[in-house]
């Protein structure tokens, strides 16, 4: 009991990023040198998962004409991790143009990870053809679906698919079906086990003139409101920007490709061009770890600089 | 020869008030069609080319027509045989929408 109470009391998400650590704590942002991040303080328990994201095999630009490389960097730094996680997390657009041998590439290049336990969810780039060919690889634990859950370490996790049907203006959604499914899922849970969503675009909305929503959210948040502990992982943007609402954080995760532009500083979303000197500090992937002594989710966002 | 023929057949078209079918190419540039609503008489084929470093699609909002995933620099083609007004979009991007009218 003691434990449940504190587990559903505070929640603290650090990202690391270009050199400063990024603390939220009862929803107020402090950030402190990423030196010490390694302290005592901030050294959380075995990460609980890495998620990682937006790695879009089969892309060629200029942007990043070696995706196959960086990712292969990514899975380099989990391996090195002094404690592995117990499950690696993919949110999606593993591929390019959802090609079999882009997610063949993907897939050995993953195989190279010392965790073997990975869970995924599509992106708009992984479903060109409505998913025939991720649904029989990466998506098979889905049912075809795209939409499951799964615990680890005392944590409930939640996938979910807003790629399949975009609203007009291009928002994603998640459907009547998958809500359903989702208030079924959660149903009869405790309040205080911490639930893990994720999904491939934003499930709130950051810049709805380039789709980077989802317009029919509100409606599982509404399921999740009762939940001491909720954290809300995406893609899609190549980039972090993250809140924390009452109980609930959200966060977005860099891209191991390439990254995009800030929101409404172009005309379009799409690949941006760095230094190629720059690139690696704008690629990442993100450690989330439970503290449960500490009552918290912690998510730690790392570059390949 | 061939510009001039083409000339040819526009006013020939345009004088006879009849519509008759010509080809169309609509590019996909910074995210857009362009142009976003074209206008072509029975018949025509519409030619659509990436020109954007994002793939992109050209779907059919009632399932007529889909390209697949355009990677750059490639087309996709489909010829209107009836009246109509043809919604489609990219289905990577869906905020991008155009519509083609046969008339």
């Amino acid at each position: 009991m003691a434990d449940d109470i504190a587990r559903r009391t505070a929640l603290k998400c650090m990202a690391f990023g270009a050199g400063t650590v990024f603390a939220l704590s009862g929803g107020i942002p402090v950030s402190f040198p990423l030196a010490e991040a390694a302290s005592p303080k901030h050294a959380g328990a075995k990460p609980l998962f890495v998620q990682i994201s937006d790695s879009h095999i089969g892309f060629n630009k200029d942007a990043n004409p070696d995706v196959d490389g960086t990712l292969a960097r990514v899975a380099a730094v989990i391996n090195d991790m002094p404690a592995q996680p117990a499950f690696i997390l993919h949110t999606g657009d593993i591929t390019h143009l959802s090609k079999p041998d882009e997610f063949d590439r993907a897939r050995q290049i993953l195989k190279g990870l010392r965790t073997s336990e990975l869970h995924t969810t599509p992106g708009e780039h992984d479903v060109i053809d409505q998913g025939r060919v991720y649904f029989d690889g990466f998506g098979k634990e889905s049912g075809g679906k795209g939409y499951y859950s799964f615990d680890s370490g005392g944590v409930h996790f939640a996938a979910l698919i807003n790629v399949l049907d975009f609203q007009q203006g291009g928002l994603g959604a998640l459907g009547a079906d998958q809500l359903a499914w989702l208030a079924d899922d959660l149903s009869g849970r405790a309040a205080s086990q911490p639930v893990v969503v994720f999904a491939h675009m934003p499930l709130w909305t950051i810049y709805a003139p380039w789709g980077w929503g989802t317009s029919d959210a509100d409606a599982a948040f509404a399921l999740l409101k009762r939940f001491g502990s909720v954290t809300v992982l995406n893609g899609h943007i190549h980039q972090i920007v993250q809140k924390v609402e009452g109980n609930m954080t959200f966060h977005t995760a860099r891209s191991t490709a390439y990254p995009q532009p800030v929101a409404g500083t172009a005309d379009a979303p799409g690949p941006l061009k760095v230094p190629p000197e720059k690139l690696a500090g704008m690629l990442g992937l993100t450690s989330v770890s439970l503290r449960r002594h500490a009552a918290a989710i912690t998510l730690a966002d790392r570059t390949l600089a | 020869m061939l510009r001039r023929l083409a000339v040819f057949v526009f006013v020939a078209a345009a004088l006879s008030g009849a519509a008759s079918a010509q080809d169309t190419t609509v590019a996909i540039k910074s995210f857009k069609f362009m142009a976003m609503d074209v206008a072509v008489a029975p018949g025509s084929t519409v030619t659509w080319v990436n020109d954007d470093e994002e793939p992109h699609t050209v779907t059919s909002e009632t399932g007529l027509f889909a390209s697949g995933g355009l990677d750059t620099g490639q087309k996709f083609s489909y010829r209107f045989e009836k009246p109509g007004v043809y919604k489609y979009r990219c289905s990577i991007h869906p905020q991008m929408t155009g519509t083609v009218t046969v008339k």
